[in-house]
């Protein structure tokens, strides 16, 4: 009796929220000179500040605030003239201080936008999203739970902890609730989630790389019968890592939510955990208890006031906004609406036949015929423009 | 030669009377022969602080120019990470740790030649006013072994009085550096919050915390305040300005035309008898070295000790958590079967003494949501109100003074069950730490009724630290005139010595 998505939008309005940790691409730490590339030897990347050693103390990277700003500015945030750290606290080995540095009641950006533009059998459609918040925090490090059959640290022989992440810069990127998508919901979170990678990409301050974990999604989904005020309950959908991920799980969720709600059941405060494999989530941690985390002003560190003057010379640096540029240069080229990606396509295969063009056609057969190079040909092409 | 100040040590070191190794091992000698009725010290690093001194002895000799207290000795208090050296901040959760890099304070001080001899004796996370809560045993009152030598830094100030060092590095978050001083008849200042990096100081009270120099006489303190202070790019909260030039005040100890104002609030009702005879003795003495005494008030000093008692615990409730036996530490309950949660609970269980316990259970629930604006917050605001406080009276005055202590040094035991008790120890300290502002306490006497060292406070606004040494120096040079000699020259020989 398993309903489809047709069944769930005839009855209930889905209303969205996104929150996107992006992992900055600087180049030491959020509070110390530790290096943060990626996939180094376990805990060779670490020092007594990261590793929260007694007397360690935390010092502002300069270069994660210039970032942290820059995206707010790109996502028509307003900019706190006075923001603070605070404490996060709660006990996991992987949280080396066992509290979290990380901007709770004054981020550092707030009350902005992004616009979605999604294609749709209707024409395009555009849709606003409202950002409530851009804040700084740091990552936690990672654990590897060795033994036991899920690979979760219920059940395992042991765990092992890597530090090397701990401390890496992390801007969040909290969405205001998304509601008026109806159908178009999930195709909402995809593009919104493609269009801040975009961004994020042309403003240099992240790898964004989804599969690395360097830009990670929780989509918050509640579903309100249509017409109905009050928002539904949500459910926290983490360990998304892809784009058509983020797709698949807010309808999966849509219609795991329509389906309790049909049977009279009530839909749970919790996280849950998305599955690749299958395109489903299984139940995480319950939410329906807040936790007390204690948030009190961090100490160590004096409050975040950047200079007006120099925000405004981060505003005039911002390069052009990816959507813009790609509407300017559809704009130049009379490229129509529809046909841009197939356009390019078509550019790239003339150049590759005619042969006067920058494209090394003897990589063709070893990157796995025309139609997979051209694909990924297109992907840098889209790239670079971006 | 070991009961010298560190300046006269340093002078026999330059016209070649004595080498630093010759003076290192004077000490090393006096801790073996008197530190087992003091226990002052909880590690003696023999071997290191000897090679320190012979490098500097090389670098003197070779013609080098070396720092004012280059080759003199120093205890530090244990809550100072030093690397390779075992550090506990006097906590049972820390056994076995050995640092794998030093503070500033360490990394300044071997930079400057100062030759550190081991590491002093504290109240667990410089918790406490007695050095009773160390998880290794009380340390003795040099005065009189049967009482306390304050707290928390006692062993560090007990190691002075005591002649095992004549230099120490204490830390004070209520009164820790200047509540040991009193009780002990040595001096010790509280720098301006920010004035030395808190780099490497193992976090109690992390608005609160501040290190600064322990010694026997005030010019000794202002040469190793610039030895420590100055601005730390590791540290976010210390200050980028220059040192306040405290050698040069304590050196002319000129107190003509300064205004000092006797807080009214810190005397009284609750003060010994003869600790107030003694203040105000040396406020007379002061008056005829030319300053200008007057009263002010800051009736919110009322609140300081109640607000204190919940931002210390809040701060330290969370400063605490990573004491969880993952990384460092000792680790209990880990059989191969237990879960990481339940090493941590039997880890903290027990590593921690009760006082440590009591506090991040009382941190815990003030900063509790629905808690937190009643508790923390209001604490905040009276935080707030005494600084104002403090902005009034310094329009008025160029420094405060007090009474360190309300009494002289207490029996070890006798408030070791009444933590409120103990707690009203440090009701005139803590106002100068809710305040970020600096104080010093130097011997001004005996109190007649038990012969024992009683306390001068004063207080001076923010990176103004030069006025203390100032009003010291001044006090320090009336008294010595007064007295004939040192006040320490009264101290009983301890048994052992020589």
């Amino acid at each position: 009796m398993s309903l489809t998505y047709e069944d769930v939008i005839a009855k209930y309005e889905p209303v969205l929220g996104l929150e996107v940790h992006v992992e900055l691409n600087t180049l030491s730490k959020m509070f110390c000179s530790c290096s943060t590339v990626f996939g180094g030897e376990p805990n060779t990347q670490t020092c007594p500040v990261c590793l929260g050693m007694p007397g360690a103390l935390p010092v502002v990277n300069e270069k994660a605030i210039e970032s942290s700003i820059l995206i707010g500015l790109a996502l028509n945030c307003s900019i706190a003239p006075f923001s603070r750290f605070s404490r996060k606290n709660y006990f996991y080995p992987d949280m080396p201080k066992n509290f979290q540095i990380s901007q709770y009641d004054e981020p550092i950006c707030v009350n902005g936008y992004l616009d979605v533009e999604i294609d749709t059998e209707e024409g395009i459609k555009k849709f606003r999203v409202e950002i409530e918040r851009v804040h700084m925090e740091e990552d936690t490090g990672k654990s590897l739970h060795v033994g036991g059959a899920t690979g979760r640290i219920h059940g395992a022989d042991y765990s092992l902890l890597d530090y090397n992440r701990a401390g890496i810069p992390l801007v969040e990127i909290v969405t205001k609730i998304v509601p008026g998508t109806g159908k178009y919901a999930p195709e909402v979170a995809k593009a919104y989630v493609a269009q801040l990678r975009d961004i994020l990409r042309s403003l240099g301050v992240s790898d964004v790389r989804m599969e690395q974990g360097s830009l990670r999604c929780d989509a918050n989904v509640s579903l309100r019968l249509i017409g109905a005020e009050q928002l539904g309950t949500r459910s926290e959908t983490k360990n998304v890592n892809s784009l058509r991920s983020v797709e698949r799980a807010v309808r999966g969720e849509m219609i795991r939510h329509a389906e309790l709600l049909n049977k009279g059941e009530r839909v749970v405060q919790e996280t849950r955990h998305f599955q690749e494999d299958t395109g489903l989530t299984r139940s995480g941690r319950s939410k329906e208890q807040a936790e007390d985390y204690r948030y009190f002003p961090e100490p160590d560190l004096v409050p975040v006031a950047p200079d007006a003057a120099w925000i405004e010379k981060l505003r005039a640096s911002l390069p052009e906004h990816p959507s813009l540029r790609r509407a300017r240069l559809q704009e130049q080229w009379a490229v129509p609406d529809k046909g841009w990606q197939q356009c390019l396509m078509l550019m790239l295969s003339t150049s590759l036949k005619k042969r006067y063009c920058w494209v090394p056609i003897q990589l063709v057969p070893v990157a796995g015929g025309l139609e997979r190079y051209l694909a990924s040909l297109m992907k840098a092409v889209l790239q670079l423009l971006n | 030669m070991i009961t010298r100040s560190a300046h006269e040590m340093s002078a026999a070191m330059v016209k070649g009377e004595v080498t630093s190794e010759q003076l290192t091992q004077l000490h090393l000698d006096r801790i073996s022969a008197v530190d087992q009725q003091v226990h002052a010290f909880l590690h003696v690093d023999t071997e290191g602080a000897l090679a320190q001194a012979r490098a500097v002895d090389a670098a003197r000799s070779s013609g080098e120019k070396v720092g004012p207290l280059a080759g003199v000795p120093l205890a530090l208090k244990d809550v100072m990470v030093q690397k390779g050296i075992p550090t506990t901040a006097g906590s049972k959760i820390l056994e076995g740790w050995r640092p794998p890099y030093d503070s500033t304070v360490v990394s300044k001080l071997k930079t400057a030649g100062v030759v550190i001899l081991g590491k002093t004796n504290m109240d667990e996370f410089a918790m406490g006013s007695s050095t009773e809560n160390s998880a290794y045993g009380p340390t003795h009152n040099p005065w009189d072994l049967t009482r306390i030598p304050g707290g928390s830094g006692g062993g560090s100030s007990a190691s002075l009085a005591a002649f095992e060092a004549p230099l120490a590095i204490g830390t004070d978050t209520g009164g820790s550096i200047r509540q040991p001083a009193a009780v002990t008849g040595t001096v010790g200042v509280k720098p301006t919050y920010g004035g030395v990096s808190r780099y490497g100081l193992i976090a109690f009270s992390s608005s609160l915390d501040q290190a600064g120099p322990c010694a026997r006489t005030v010019l000794d303190a202002a040469l190793l305040h610039e030895v420590i202070a100055g601005h730390d790019a590791h540290d976010a909260t210390s200050i980028n300005a220059p040192v306040p030039e405290v050698v040069k005040a304590a050196r002319s100890g000129d107190v003509k035309g300064m205004k000092i104002g006797v807080v009214k609030e810190l005397n009284g009702d609750g003060y010994q008898a003869g600790v107030r005879s003694r203040f105000e003795e040396s406020l007379e003495l002061l008056a005829k070295a030319g300053a200008e005494i007057v009263e002010v008030s800051c009736p919110n000093f009322e609140y300081a000790l109640a607000a204190y008692y919940l931002i210390a615990p809040s701060e330290c409730s969370s400063n605490l958590a990573r004491f969880d036996a993952m990384r460092y530490g000792i680790r209990v309950g880990d059989e191969g079967a237990a879960s990481a949660e339940s090493v941590m609970n039997l880890t903290r269980e027990v590593g921690f003494g009760r006082e440590v316990k009591r506090r991040i259970i009382l941190g815990t629930y003030a900063l509790s949501s629905g808690y937190f604006d009643a508790y923390y917050g209001s604490a905040q605001k009276v935080r707030t109100l005494i600084m104002q406080d403090f902005t009034k009276a310094f329009a008025s005055a160029d420094v405060l003074v007090s009474p360190t202590c309300p009494t002289t040094a207490f029996k070890i035991g006798e408030k070791a069950n009444d933590p409120l008790a103990m707690y009203l120890n440090d009701i005139a300290t803590i106002p100068v730490n809710m305040a970020g502002i600096g104080g010093m306490s130097l011997p001004c006497g005996l109190a007649p009724e038990d012969g024992l060292p009683v306390g001068f406070q004063i207080m001076a606004p923010a990176m103004q630290d030069q006025r203390m040494y100032s009003v010291g120096a001044a006090l320090e040079a009336a008294l010595l005139t007064q007295w004939g000699s040192p006040l320490l020259s009264k101290i009983p020989a301890l048994a052992g010595s020589k």
